[in-house]
């Protein structure tokens, strides 16, 4: 089975490739580079991308399936149907299902459940601790055997230095990125939002930024110590960009990644200052971390731009209405992602000259394959499998929760709009979402 | 659901929200309902046949029993529903029991939470006329129309005074709704306590508002001295117990010793300073109980006005034109 894709712009930054170049895919895989001037296989169904970006298919480095355990608030399929509908070829998700993906044959049920929907690849992150209790170290090497790309305990970080430091000893042995959402609870505890002027005005308990960074300073050293591979998730506060500034420029093996609310929103969105339609203690503006100050957000930028940050990666955190119904100091952190990540990316870093598009692709496809070690993914070379993202810049659309193909609907961007969109994305070969029809 | 509000029915969220000409027209309106309350038949017709609900996620003896006096002094039917939060998260939505409330009809729901932001969403979604009894440590609008009708009372006028606020500010839903409310009549607020209760940037607060150039309408103080020194109005936030044991501040009897209001503080003020406190108290922790029996205590009055302010408060709210005076 042949698939042909032409007249598209190829941006390949793995292969220093930014030039229109057609592209063949044969059984799964690239096989082909073509010049204008090479012979076109006759048997070959045609993709014509006239106007778009050709990408190596963009890998979410961070999500929430829900599954096993919470398909209340989303499944396997759905999850990998909202992710492919944003342009998403892989998902990474983390390990905070019920029980907690902390065994191998919890990181294999993920990855066969991915196999039946057959839409989008998923590449489950392990556990560092069993149950993410932060105590005894979960079966790394078993995970990884399995399937398993990183491991994190993500929302529930290990809080003991001593633990953490033994967790990425023994992750570096197996080659496996150790993934920290870096937040110490005794810090944040009981708070809702950022702790800040936005926190004072609502009367709502704040978490500091101090809460985030002091881990994130602790991760280095203990990285620095260990030589294990440490990935901050969802940096958040100028002060965590400007620590992972300072450690790379030292050497230290460290990458990190941003959400996309992040780089959008700040904390007056709590407030509702965030249009016509937007309210006050809205519980969609309410997620770990906190959608943190504007001297905050544009530290995200300049990190997105100045290549600080490596990834973007949506922390798609879906939810069920019931429990995002509850008040604001109740109701469950995370918001959906997956459908408006690259939405975002195109209208606030792309058209607004943050980033251009060659960094885009790294961004949301070199650098996570780099970082989690998928061998032929994140680069459309000859040989790599054909997981791949089309992409319109100048694609107008406006986002509805109504048609999210995510079982939640908890997105504080409903009704944006935005102008850049995934408009096809191939999996393998396959063409698992088109826009055009 | 249809959430749209009848002609003329209003919100009274906080004080924020609030304009100086609003706040003023409710303590206007405030005024005339009071001497209802020292008649022999303490009852006008004004809301009859309105249904007041009073709905109470926190227990609350004062500010309850102020606002059902309220309603029913107004002639409305008023019922009192005291929900246990933790009822909430065993099934029902907050927005469910709003939806059962509002199909029944009432005119205004007078809600009280522990969390803030309750009555915002509950605004939303509901056709009644929402009055926030407090929500959280975000406002608890009034409490400071109270506190404003006892200060119009002893001190003529609110515009050019000095008001200390003292104790665990950052947690205080009074403090917001005071600081709100005065310094839009004109009031300059400075407000102290332990560092760990106020923050450094708590004039963060009314930044929207507009002052004059150079004006410090809103200050933190280092010392409870340098809050009360010229003060014309002292005001004591009750300290909850509990926050002795999450480390802001070490023992109830270091915090008298060091932020208790005692006579000898309080004559740092002008001569003529009253003093507030939104109660129930602590005596001998924030306030010295010589000072809350003293003549310059005001702590009675308060909770007297608080009928009138709410008389006031509901008849606006379902329909009622504020007096201009």
């Amino acid at each position: 089975m042949k698939l042909l894709i032409t007249n598209g712009h190829v941006i390949d930054p793995a292969a220093g490739q930014n030039s229109g170049k057609d592209i063949l895919v044969e059984d799964g895989r690239v096989a082909a580079w073509l010049a204008s001037s090479d012979e076109r296989p006759s048997d070959a169904a045609i993709i014509d991308a006239s106007g778009l970006i050709v990408a190596p298919g963009f890998i979410d480095m961070h999500v929430h399936l829900r599954e096993p355990g919470h398909e209340h608030k989303e499944s396997i399929a759905s999850g990998c149907a909202a992710a492919v509908a944003g342009g998403w070829t892989s998902v990474c998700p983390m390990p905070n299902t019920n029980p907690v993906n902390d065994d191998a044959a919890i990181t294999r049920y993920m990855i066969e459940q991915a196999e039946r929907a057959g839409l989008a690849n998923v590449f489950p992150i392990g556990a560092i601790t069993k149950a993410s209790d932060g105590t005894e170290l979960a079966e790394m090497g078993e995970m990884k055997a399995a399937g398993a790309v990183a491991v994190s305990d993500d929302g529930r970080p290990v809080p003991n230095a001593g633990i953490m430091r033994r967790a990425m000893q023994y992750a570096a042995d197996f080659g496996l990125p150790v993934i920290d959402h870096c937040e110490d609870k005794s810090l944040s505890s009981g708070g809702v939002m950022h702790e800040g002027k936005v926190s004072l005005l609502l009367g709502l308990k704040g978490m500091p930024a101090l809460a985030e960074e002091i881990d994130v300073v602790r991760d280095i050293l203990l990285a620095r110590d260990t030589g294990a591979h440490v990935h901050i998730a969802h940096i958040s506060t100028a002060g965590a960009v400007e620590a992972v500034r300072r450690a790379k420029s030292e050497g230290v093996s460290i990458t990190c990644e941003a959400a996309p609310h992040h780089f959008t929103l700040t904390d007056s969105a709590v407030a509702g200052d965030g249009g016509e339609s937007a309210s006050a203690y809205d519980t969609n503006t309410k997620m770990a971390p906190p959608l943190r100050s504007e001297q905050d957000r544009e530290a995200i930028l300049e990190g997105l731009r100045d290549g600080t940050i490596d990834a973007i990666a949506t922390d798609h955190a879906p939810h069920h209405a019931d429990e995002k119904s509850l008040e604001y100091d109740r109701a469950p952190f995370g918001i959906t992602g997956l459908e408006t990540a690259v939405g975002l990316a195109f209208t606030e870093l792309v058209h607004k000259g943050v980033i251009d598009l060659v960094r885009l692709v790294e961004l949301c496809s070199t650098n996570p394959a780099r970082i989690l070690s998928l061998t032929g993914r994140g680069t459309l070379v000859p040989g790599s499998v054909a997981d791949i993202t089309l992409l319109d810049p100048e694609h107008v659309w406006a986002f509805s929760v109504a048609d999210s193909r995510s079982r939640s609907k908890n997105s504080p961007f409903d009704g944006r709009e935005f102008r850049g969109k995934a408009i096809t994305t191939i999996v393998a070969g396959r063409v698992v979402f088109n826009e055009r029809g | 659901m249809n959430t749209e509000k009848p002609y003329r029915r209003r919100d009274l969220l906080g004080i924020r929200e609030l304009a100086a000409s609003d706040i003023i027209g409710i303590l206007d309106t405030a005024e005339n309902f009071r001497e209802i309350s020292n008649r022999e038949v303490k009852k006008v017709p004004a809301l009859r046949g309105k249904t007041v609900i009073n709905l109470f996620f926190e227990s609350s003896t004062r500010t309850r029993t102020s606002f059902e006096l309220a309603a029913k002094r107004l002639s409305a039917d008023a019922v009192n529903i005291s929900v246990s939060s933790s009822s909430l998260s065993k099934g029902e939505t907050l927005l469910d029991t709003a939806a059962n409330l509002d199909a029944m009809a009432p005119d205004c729901i007078v809600v009280r939470h522990s969390s803030a932001g309750v009555p915002h969403r509950l605004a939303k979604v509901s056709r009644a006329a929402i009055v926030n009894a407090g929500d959280g440590a975000n406002e608890h609008p009034t409490q400071a129309l109270l506190d404003a009708m006892t200060i119009r009372e002893h001190k003529g006028q609110i515009d050019g005074l000095s008001v200390a606020i003292i104790g665990d500010i950052v947690h205080s839903r009074v403090a917001r709704s005071n600081i709100h409310l005065l310094t839009k009549l004109g009031a300059t607020v400075r407000v102290a306590g332990p560092r760990t209760l106020v923050p450094k940037d708590f004039s963060y607060l009314i930044h929207d508002q507009e002052f004059a150039p150079g004006a410090k309408p809103l200050e933190v103080c280092e010392h409870v001295e340098d809050a009360i020194r010229g003060a014309d109005v002292v005001m004591i936030l009750r300290i909850q117990r509990e926050r002795q044991d999450s480390a802001y501040f070490p023992s109830l009897r270091e915090y008298s010793i060091h932020y208790g209001l005692t006579n000898e503080r309080l004559d740092l003020a002008r001569r003529d300073a009253i003093v507030l406190h939104p109660g129930p108290m602590n005596r001998g922790i924030e306030i010295a109980s010589d000072v809350a029996d003293s003549s310059r205590s005001l702590i009675l009055d308060q909770v007297k006005y608080g009928v009138a302010v709410r008389m006031a408060v509901l008849y606006l709210a379902t329909g009622g034109s504020a007096v201009n005076s």
